[in-house]
């Protein structure tokens, strides 16, 4: 058929009005297995200035590497599912946090298996249409052989990876530069 | 693992670019390098599924919200979720915000020298049905004035956040009201090269869900992607 997508527009400077009542940053509950983790940063634009008016939006598998799959809760009744989602604005500083298990690894294209990542969706006044990313984690093995890493030029891969923000393993520090130098990688899928 | 079903890219022209200089806010916030181009994968083609136990019951008619009732025009906005192909889009989550009927936003940073209106926040969500159509009651928003140019007024409009199936289709739109002549002006509505992918944000003055003594009907149908029509794999 001829229908076509509707077309993006900004989420402009008021969409916490919207937006907010659905907001989480602590994704896992507490009765979901995984191992925990805090993923801090900062979104900068290409002054380098903090974006106090973004928002991020999180999807990602649970620690088996599974998505949640609407046609599978009946199987699953009485047993506590991982959601998988998060939605979390940015501070006036900038900055954003949010809590949850590292995923497993996902089946890739071409028979691969992905490393463990977390697709983000970032909107904000001045975006458009949504930016779309991956945080994936320093230091993971399975990180080399990734389908979707190795699209990217090696010198760009580092601004997809979150880092060990401080002696505490499980704190992880990603930051989304929009422009410069060190611009994150962005995808069109 | 098997091969999956992928949405189906943008037909060119119909989305907006990155960088419209137009919109001043673009500028220092748009990517400047290309994007990379990937396949969908898993995680693109799943997505969070919403259900009423998640977003509590819906909150369609933002004239209830408050003890009285807001000013301005009442207004029914309706419409159907669907894809591509024309299926409709169930269970789908919809969430909206506007300004007021003087043009004023309920949010902090909004200084427009507007009033607020103490029976109006302007905020909205609902799943829609199973036949994927949707209606809210509201009021028809005010057009306000902003920064981004000398004498630049935002032409009235709703935001519109739809999640629908899978990550590959979230979007957020704005929703527009026919005849409105600030559209011709405005950066934000005019980001888009295709003339006819515009004109779809404009919403139809709708007599059919127009309530007789009540409130004009306004009609905006939103299409999310489409599946490609084989499953690929692997695909770029």
């Amino acid at each position: 058929m001829g229908l076509q997508a509707t077309t993006s527009q900004t989420v402009g400077p008021y969409f916490t009005i919207g937006l907010d009542p659905l907001n989480r940053s602590e994704i896992a509950s507490p009765q979901i297995a995984g191992e925990r983790i805090t993923v801090q940063g900062q979104v900068l634009d290409g002054d380098g200035e903090p974006v106090p008016d973004a928002l991020l939006e999180t999807w990602q598998a649970d620690a088996q590497g599974k998505y949640v799959d609407p046609e599978g809760s009946e199987s699953e009744a009485g047993k506590t599912k991982f959601f998988g989602f998060g939605r979390i604005p940015t501070d006036e500083n900038g900055r954003f946090r949010f809590t949850t298990i590292k995923p497993g690894p996902v089946g890739g294209p071409e028979g691969t298996t992905q490393a463990p990542h977390i697709v983000v969706s970032i909107f904000m006044r001045g975006l458009l249409t949504r930016l779309i990313t991956r945080i994936y984690f320093f230091g993971d093995a399975r990180n080399e052989k990734d389908y979707v890493l190795n699209l990217i030029e090696p010198t760009r891969r580092s601004t997809l990876m979150a880092r060990p923000a401080t002696e505490d393993k499980n704190v992880f520090r990603w930051n989304v530069h929009l422009q410069g130098e060190s611009e994150t990688v962005f995808f069109d899928c | 693992m098997s091969d999956i079903a992928c949405y189906r890219r943008f037909c060119p022209g119909t989305q907006p670019a990155l960088l419209h200089e137009p919109y001043v806010s673009s500028i220092k916030r748009a990517p400047s390098k290309a994007l990379v181009r990937m396949p969908q994968t898993l995680s693109e083609v799943t997505g969070p599924v919403f259900t009423p136990k998640i977003v509590g019951s819906a909150c369609a008619d933002l004239t209830r919200l408050h003890a009285g009732e807001p000013l301005g025009e009442r207004i029914i906005v309706s419409g159907s979720v669907i894809d591509e192909e024309g299926r409709p889009l169930p269970n789908t989550l919809l969430e909206i915000w506007q300004a007021n009927a003087a043009g004023r936003y309920f949010h902090a940073i909004d200084q427009h020298n507007a009033p607020l209106d103490p029976n109006f926040t302007g905020l909205g969500h609902t799943l829609t049905d199973s036949e994927g159509r949707y209606r809210f009651v509201t009021i028809r928003p005010g057009a306000y004035p902003w920064r981004n140019h000398s004498n630049a007024w935002r032409p009235a409009h709703v935001h519109f956040s739809v999640m629908g199936p899978a990550f590959a289709t979230r979007l957020v739109t704005q929703m527009y009201f026919p005849g409105d002549p600030l559209l011709a002006f405005d950066p934000i509505f005019n980001c888009t090269a295709d003339e006819a992918a515009r004109q779809r944000l404009i919403s139809i003055f709708d007599w059919k869900t127009t309530i007789p003594e009540e409130a004009l009907g306004f009609r905006f149908d939103i299409v999310l992607r489409g599946r490609e029509a084989t499953p690929m794999e692997g695909r770029s």
